[in-house]
């Protein structure tokens, strides 16, 4: 388990203190797939760096399994380092190392004798897809088959932890999502724990279990992805989940509610059953919807009609309907 | 002129100007290779000590330390060669018991080239992508492991390059030390040149020195290149031979 307590970054600059992270507590169980959101500047990549103490919090407590991370000597500090894993945006690999030798590498700092690193690392090239790669150099590599190198090598050292940062962001939609696959499959079957920084709500909802959500340094939200995609609490977390915004349309309305799909089993052909079942026409002013592991989720923005009786059957009729949440929006300005 | 092919029908004729020769050609090699390997090795700890000692390195060094360490390597580096090697001189009066000849023109070259070197090291050290050493560290890596499985093994082919630089530069060098009583093709030119205006031995030494550093250079040159793994030539070297290689399993394509 994971757990950042209260933890802050400052960086000294020119121009004066610039606070990266503030008062930052997650919790991350064992097991977990978990993504953390945000912009870019919001400081994810400072985060997932002090979970491994690449940045050294400027306050507070980075936990493994109990153990305070920030207390340790540089020796613990190290034997810590080896079960925790990283992989990056830019990969990282040893240019003038094949493959089969930047596998090893792990395993070569950690004395691990070079026969059985040898043969752990061709297992791993296999576990990755890329068994006819050993002896290539990086440099001859797509990028995806670099990330993938990068994730044999991430998995040498029998790593707990996963860490991901902006791990599919320098790669292709289809490789991004075959890298993604990769690392799910690698979450359920070995256990291992992955931290997954990201920009891309594509990315989270493709495989992660849990998210927070950052935005100027602070956490915003956490929860489930199913909880935190079907009715976003905070302005930053509506943002990320609808970026393109759910003011769109400019309709007259009296009342305009906003609904969410909290993950029925599919997407009900609500708003025609709505005008057949009572009668009632409404506006769609605004509308995401997605498909998060085969539920959909997502928001409506509906103006309703400015007769008040007609208005109160459609909201009645909807708050009869399973899976649905709705809420007035009062400050919409069309 | 006349003087000139006479001088150089005399050099041709006479077997004391082929050994001269030679044995220049020999002093000449044997210091500027004691001379840069010495140097090389104090300047490529001194260029380590400088990428990782500096904020924000991976073991910054304490400031004022790397402050002394920086000022130290640009006062050695702006003073003229050959005032430094009189400087120096005493030195290998105490190493080697004299002032003037081939070994005694090594000491003062090793440190006139050990600051210059460690700006060398600095440069290719720095050509290391940040985040290939965030990645080191990430695994787990101590400070000696990053310097030497990470930083010299990555920089390898730029290191050859700037030790080639080196190398050449210290060949120079031991040319000028020829004027004050160092030996080898430098002080076969000052000597018949400067001194007895005889231009043909002159130009026969300046020649074999330019024939060195042509040779060094263009070693240096495909060394780099051939062990560079990042470059395309030496990438589809690598990638003809696996292809040679799948071509020799039976049933494979």
């Amino acid at each position: 388990m994971i757990e950042l307590k209260h933890i802050s970054k400052v960086f000294p600059t020119a121009e004066g203190e610039l606070h990266a992270l503030t008062d930052v507590t997650l919790t991350i169980g064992d097991g977990d797939v978990y993504g953390i959101v945000g912009m870019s500047g919001a400081g994810k990549s400072t985060l997932v760096r002090c979970i491994n103490l690449l940045e050294r919090p400027t306050s507070g407590q980075v936990l493994i399994d109990g153990a305070d991370l920030c207390a340790m000597g540089q020796k613990e500090l190290i034997a810590q380092r080896r079960s925790i894993s990283m992989i990056f945006q830019q990969f990282n690999l040893l240019m003038q190392r094949t493959c089969l030798r930047n596998i090893c590498f792990p395993m070569e700092i950690a004395k691990v004798k070079k026969a059985d690193a040898e043969k752990r690392a061709r297992e791993l090239l296999d576990v990755v897809g890329l068994p006819d790669k050993a002896d290539a150099y990086p440099a001859q590599l797509s990028g995806g088959q670099k990330q993938r190198v990068a994730i044999a090598r991430a998995l040498a050292s029998d790593p707990k932890i996963l860490l991901c940062d902006e791990a599919t962001s320098a790669l292709d939609p289809k490789t991004t999502r075959d890298i993604l696959r990769l690392i799910k499959d690698i979450n359920k079957r070995l256990g291992i724990t992955v931290v997954v920084i990201t920009h891309e709500m594509a990315v989270v909802e493709e495989i992660c279990t849990h998210v927070a959500i950052l935005d100027h340094g602070r956490v915003m939200e956490t929860g489930t992805v199913e909880e935190v995609f079907s009715n976003p609490q905070t302005e930053a977390g509506r943002r990320l989940v609808y970026p393109d915004g759910v003011h769109i349309a400019q309709l007259p309305a009296a009342k305009v509610i906003r609904i969410a799909f909290n993950g029925g089993s599919s997407y009900e052909p609500l708003i025609a059953s709505l005008a057949i079942d009572c009668g009632v026409k409404v506006n769609i002013l605004g509308a995401d919807t997605r498909n998060v592991n085969g539920q959909a989720f997502g928001t409506m923005l509906l103006g309703l009609p400015e007769d008040p009786p007609e208005a109160a059957k459609a909201v009645a009729y909807l708050k009869n309907q399973p899976n649905i949440t709705m809420e007035e929006v009062r400050d919409y300005h069309g | 002129m006349d003087k000139f092919f006479a001088d150089f029908s005399e050099m041709l004729a006479n077997p004391k100007y082929f050994n001269e020769f030679a044995f220049g050609i020999w002093e000449t090699l044997y210091s500027t290779v004691i001379a840069t390997a010495v140097a090389y090795l104090l300047g490529l700890v001194l260029g380590v000590l400088l990428i990782m000692g500096e904020r924000g390195g991976i073991r910054p060094l304490p400031g004022p330390l790397m402050k002394v360490l920086n000022f130290v390597i640009n006062i050695v580096r702006s003073v003229p060669f050959l005032i430094l090697m009189l400087c120096v001189l005493p030195l290998s009066m105490v190493l080697l018991g004299t002032k003037i000849g081939t070994p005694a023109s090594i000491p003062p070259l090793i440190i006139a080239a050990a600051p210059f070197i460690a700006r060398l090291v600095e440069t290719s050290l720095r050509e290391l992508d940040k985040g290939v050493l965030e990645a080191a560290q990430a695994m787990g890596c101590t400070t000696w492991q990053i310097v030497s499985k990470v930083m010299v093994p990555e920089c390898l082919p730029s290191l050859i390059s700037s030790f080639t630089t080196a190398f050449i530069t210290i060949l120079g060098y031991g040319a000028m030390a020829g004027a004050i009583g160092g030996g080898g093709l430098g002080k076969i030119a000052i000597n018949y040149g400067y001194n007895r205006y005889n231009y043909a031995v002159m130009l026969v030494a300046v020649v074999l020195i330019v024939i060195l550093v042509q040779i060094f250079q263009s070693i240096g040159s495909r060394l780099a290149a051939r062990l560079d793994k990042r470059l395309a030539s030496g990438g589809r070297r690598a990638f003809k031979k696996q292809i040679q290689r799948d071509k020799q399993i039976p049933g494979a394509m």
